[in-house]
């Protein structure tokens, strides 16, 4: 595919995504506040948000799989399955302690760069470099 | 109708449209939500440094990163076009805890006494945006996705591994604000 192909294909993902992020801002969820709140158990928001997007989630993929739905492009709908290993106990904790220092989970960060906090780009490099870092050294580490 | 769209969007507004974007992902290109990914595709693209975990295709997953693009694009909408025109309602109990460490200042989405260029040059400042990125890159890998890979899509498709990470992302974040996050706050 040439430069103009890709763009045109993907552009569909970033009207998604331009959605994605007016709901982020428009309900708070990019805030550090209410993370803040959310794990002090001082306000239901961000429960209500992730247990009702888990719930919408879930009603679809069992719409999506019990009337066998196709993509637009006709093809068959495909889930990866998630495969257990201790990665996901060790970085899950760790994700967790630093989520609880940022309030952004990766989602996040872009749209508060967006919303102008632009110092949150140098959280977003110190990111790229947590992933860059685990990749190096994704053999030493347990899974 | 603006002055609707303007005012905080309630969880059962925001957390159903956040669950739609499983189906239409799906549906519109056969894509897994996930969020966490856009990260080893930056690094895939930019620095692979013959590390094989970055060594794939990631043009094949380009639009990952036109999605992360739009969410950067919706932030710059709705905080320009669509914002709130009131102060943002905060528990008084974190304000009130928040004032105990010199946080005062309470307006926006963000406390800017902790998320600014002038404090980045100060410890605690170091700390939370560079440290707490880190672990956020690092972590996130590390279980092999983020709130909308693991919480969202894994747990809507029943996956029990995913479980197992939301409840580790959940016990890290009751951790880090409860019992370490005062002690870097007093900095």
């Amino acid at each position: 595919m040439n430069n103009k192909n890709i763009f045109t294909a993907n552009l569909k993902f970033l009207l998604v995504g331009i959605i994605f992020g007016i709901v982020f801002v428009k309900a708070e969820i990019i805030s550090w506040f209410r993370i803040q709140e959310m794990f002090k158990l001082q306000s239901f928001h961000m429960y209500g948000v992730i247990g009702s997007a888990v719930f919408v989630g879930l009603i679809s993929v069992l719409i999506i799989k019990k009337f066998n739905i196709k993509t637009l492009n006709g093809e068959e709908i495909i889930f990866s399955k998630k495969v257990f290993n201790k990665g996901q106990v060790f970085g899950g904790l760790l994700f967790g302690l630093g989520w609880g220092i940022t309030g952004a989970c990766p989602g996040p960060l872009f749209a508060q760069i967006g919303s102008g906090v632009t110092v949150i780009l140098v959280t977003l490099l110190a990111a790229i470099a947590g992933t860059w870092v685990y990749g190096k050294f994704k053999d030493k580490l347990p899974h | 109708m603006l002055e609707i769209i303007s005012k905080p969007w309630p969880w059962y507004v925001a957390g159903p449209l956040i669950g739609l974007t499983v189906p239409v992902l799906l549906i519109i290109g056969n894509k897994s939500f996930g969020i966490s990914s856009s990260l080893r595709h930056i690094c895939a693209s930019c620095i692979p440094s013959n590390i094989p975990f970055f060594n794939y295709e990631w043009k094949k997953e380009i639009w990952n990163l036109f999605f992360v693009l739009g969410i950067f694009i919706g932030g710059v909408i709705a905080t320009f076009f669509l914002s709130n025109p009131n102060e943002m309602v905060i528990a008084p109990e974190l304000v009130k805890e928040l004032q105990t460490y010199g946080i005062t200042n309470f307006e926006g989405l963000m406390p800017y006494q902790l998320f600014s260029w002038e404090s980045l040059f100060t410890v605690r400042g170091f700390i939370m945006i560079v440290i707490g990125g880190f672990l956020v890159g690092f972590g996130t890998r590390y279980a092999g996705g983020c709130t909308s890979g693991h919480a969202i899509m894994g747990l809507s498709t029943l996956q029990w591994p995913s479980l197992v990470a939301t409840i580790c992302f959940m016990i890290g974040g009751f951790v880090m604000v409860n019992f370490i996050l005062p002690f870097i706050l007093k900095l």
